[in-house]
């Protein structure tokens, strides 16, 4: 089934001309409401005129996660706050995370293409959909919760964590689609296993899984585990949430809701467009979004483009299925973390020395984060109590800021290599690829 | 009186404190005691050697977390009962003790320990006319 036959199987001329006319009406929203825009724009010359079609993206500046830091809250926003219904805030960034406001005609857009989502991974009315994302400022709950309801099936709001429960609703309720991330649909599976529940209890047959990057190889485990067909999707919190892109059940790539966030992609270096095929980084412009629009946001997902039609009858340019960042953003548990965060926090801990390494490991399906700190010599250390007190005062600094569980390990001096170049502060264990 | 004790912090890898050592082996300097006190992942090894001060600089130079603190040493016979009397006396105080250790030769005996509150402890240690040792007599067991 297709949601939206209309906007989801155009023709290509078509779709070239809703985008071209959108993007024209967004520049003007975003060139007279939006002061960074307009100043940004006037700096390259640029006027609301010099936007005619999609053709022209290329000539507009882009926007990245710095810029939406720098202008911290609400400084991007394309309207009033009055106008604001929802805030939604990405999780670990040094203290400033990232706020995106939506009017009711963003929730209705977010809405739609979660729906779309759901549709496109095979998912019904009559399904049960247990959300294992969690609810908050987060956007995968609650993006999920109202697509879920969008196309009539019965949406179970369980949020993350709590395994036995998630484990006993699944059999009492007979849920058949599970959204979560697919490390935790890991976790889930092995659990049925370890706790001995009867697999003809599970009646799940979809498995909508997000948030982080997973391999072919894990998706054929959880396949195989939970006995669900597992779907790939993709979002992003300063886009929409999820709901930018999803596989369909053809599993071949994610299909772009390209009549509202149109998808470029650059080469990360030069900044230059390139061509279907070829991979680089992703690039969105929101084009119908009114709380926070983004003009040619950089996602730092690396990916490439496929504008084939699909099996399903979708017309909607497919996304690979992501590779990697262009950047040194680790995504632990579904949570956007930077090694930078991390050092600006042990820097503010006098007992320490600036060096630090990063190990991200998959441990029964659960990513898990170690951080290795060297204790400074001058640091007073003779006592176990004052360095047990030390570690905790890391861990909790850490936590309370990344917003994860996270593993402080104390080692000696000078035991964390030095090098010339750029310090390699990051061993990331799991195999992702 | 206070002597100086060499305080190494150590990750709990194999070969770590060997390594530790031989640094103050192979320059003579002669360890007069040690203990450790370890959790699961490191620990902090304490030493009383024949000269604190060159031993802190060698250790520091290959690269050793360690430090010099201020300890109290007491001298007592080495006969049955006779550290449980020293203990009292701290006890009887209300000083609390953070660490200690203890060793014996001969017909001597020699308690090393640090406390929350050393002048305090001193003090008490002086009234009860205990004996106290310094860096030299320390040397001299």
């Amino acid at each position: 089934m297709i949601w939206n036959k209309t906007n989801e199987c155009m023709q290509r001329d078509e779709m070239i001309t809703l985008q071209s006319e959108k993007l024209c009406e967004l520049i003007d929203r975003v060139y007279f409401n939006v002061p960074y825009y307009r100043e940004k724009m006037q700096k390259d010359g640029l006027g609301p005129d010099d936007i005619k079609n999609v053709d022209d993206l290329k000539k507009l500046p882009f926007t990245t996660k710095d810029d939406l830091r720098d202008n911290y809250p609400f400084g991007l926003f394309a309207l009033p706050t009055s106008e604001i219904i929802r805030l939604h805030a990405s999780s670990g960034t040094t203290g400033k995370s990232t706020v995106v406001g939506y009017t009711r005609k963003d929730l209705a857009t977010w809405s739609e293409v979660v729906a779309r989502t759901l549709t496109c991974a095979g998912v019904e009315r009559n399904d049960f959909i247990q959300i294992a994302y969690g609810y908050g400022l987060f956007t995968g709950g609650l993006g999920l919760h109202y697509g879920g309801e969008k196309i009539g099936a019965v949406v179970i709001p369980v949020s993350g964590g709590n395994t036995g429960r998630q484990l006993q609703i699944m059999q009492d309720f007979n849920t058949t689609v599970l959204a979560c991330t697919p490390s935790y649909a890991l976790y889930l599976a092995e659990s049925i296993d370890e706790m001995n529940i009867d697999r003809n209890k599970i009646k799940l047959k979809t498995g909508v899984f997000g948030a982080e990057p997973w391999t072919e190889n894990m998706r054929n485990e959880i396949e195989k585990k939970l006995g669900v067909k597992a779907i790939d999707i993709y979002g992003l919190s300063e886009i929409i949430g999820p709901g930018v892109a999803s596989e369909c059940i053809f599993q071949n790539g994610l299909h772009v809701n390209e009549d509202h966030f149109i998808p470029e992609i650059i080469d990360p270096v030069t900044l230059e467009p390139l061509s279907e095929g070829e991979e680089g980084e992703l690039v969105f412009t929101t084009i119908t979004k009114e709380g926070l629009p983004l003009v040619r946001y950089r996602t730092r997902d690396l990916t490439s483009l496929n504008y084939q039609e699909c099996e399903c009858g979708r017309t909607l340019v497919r996304m690979k299925k992501c590779t990697g960042r262009s950047d040194d953003m680790l995504i632990i548990r579904g949570v956007n973390i930077f090694p930078s965060t991390i050092e600006s926090i042990l820097l503010e801990i006098s007992e320490t020395t600036p060096h630090y390494l990063l190990i991200i490991d998959r441990i029964n399906n659960m990513d898990v984060l170690q951080v290795l700190v060297e204790v400074d010599q001058q640091f007073f250390l003779d006592r176990i109590g004052q360095l047990e007190s030390l570690k905790q005062k890391i861990r909790n600094s850490l936590e309370s800021t990344l917003g994860i569980g996270v593993d402080v390990k104390l080692v000696e001096h000078k035991t964390i290599e030095r090098s010339e170049g750029k310090a390699k502060r990051v061993i990331d264990k799991r195999k992702l690829t | 009186m206070l002597i100086k004790q060499l305080s190494v912090f150590l990750e709990n890898k194999s070969g770590r404190l060997s390594e530790a050592l031989s640094a103050l082996g192979d320059e003579n300097i002669n360890i007069k005691a040690l203990t450790i006190a370890d959790t699961q992942e490191f620990g902090i090894v304490r030493m009383i050697v024949s000269d604190p001060e060159k031993g802190f600089s060698i250790l520091r130079a290959k690269g050793f977390s360690v430090n010099l603190v201020d300890v109290i040493s007491i001298a007592t016979s080495s006969e049955c009962g006779s550290f449980a009397v020293a203990l009292k006396v701290l006890s009887d105080e209300n000083i609390s003790i953070e660490y200690i250790y203890a060793f014996s030769v001969a017909d001597k005996a020699a308690i090393v320990l640090r406390t929350e509150d050393t002048d305090k402890a001193l003090k008490a240690i002086q009234r009860n006319n205990m004996e106290l040792l310094g860096g030299n007599e320390m040397s001299d067991l």
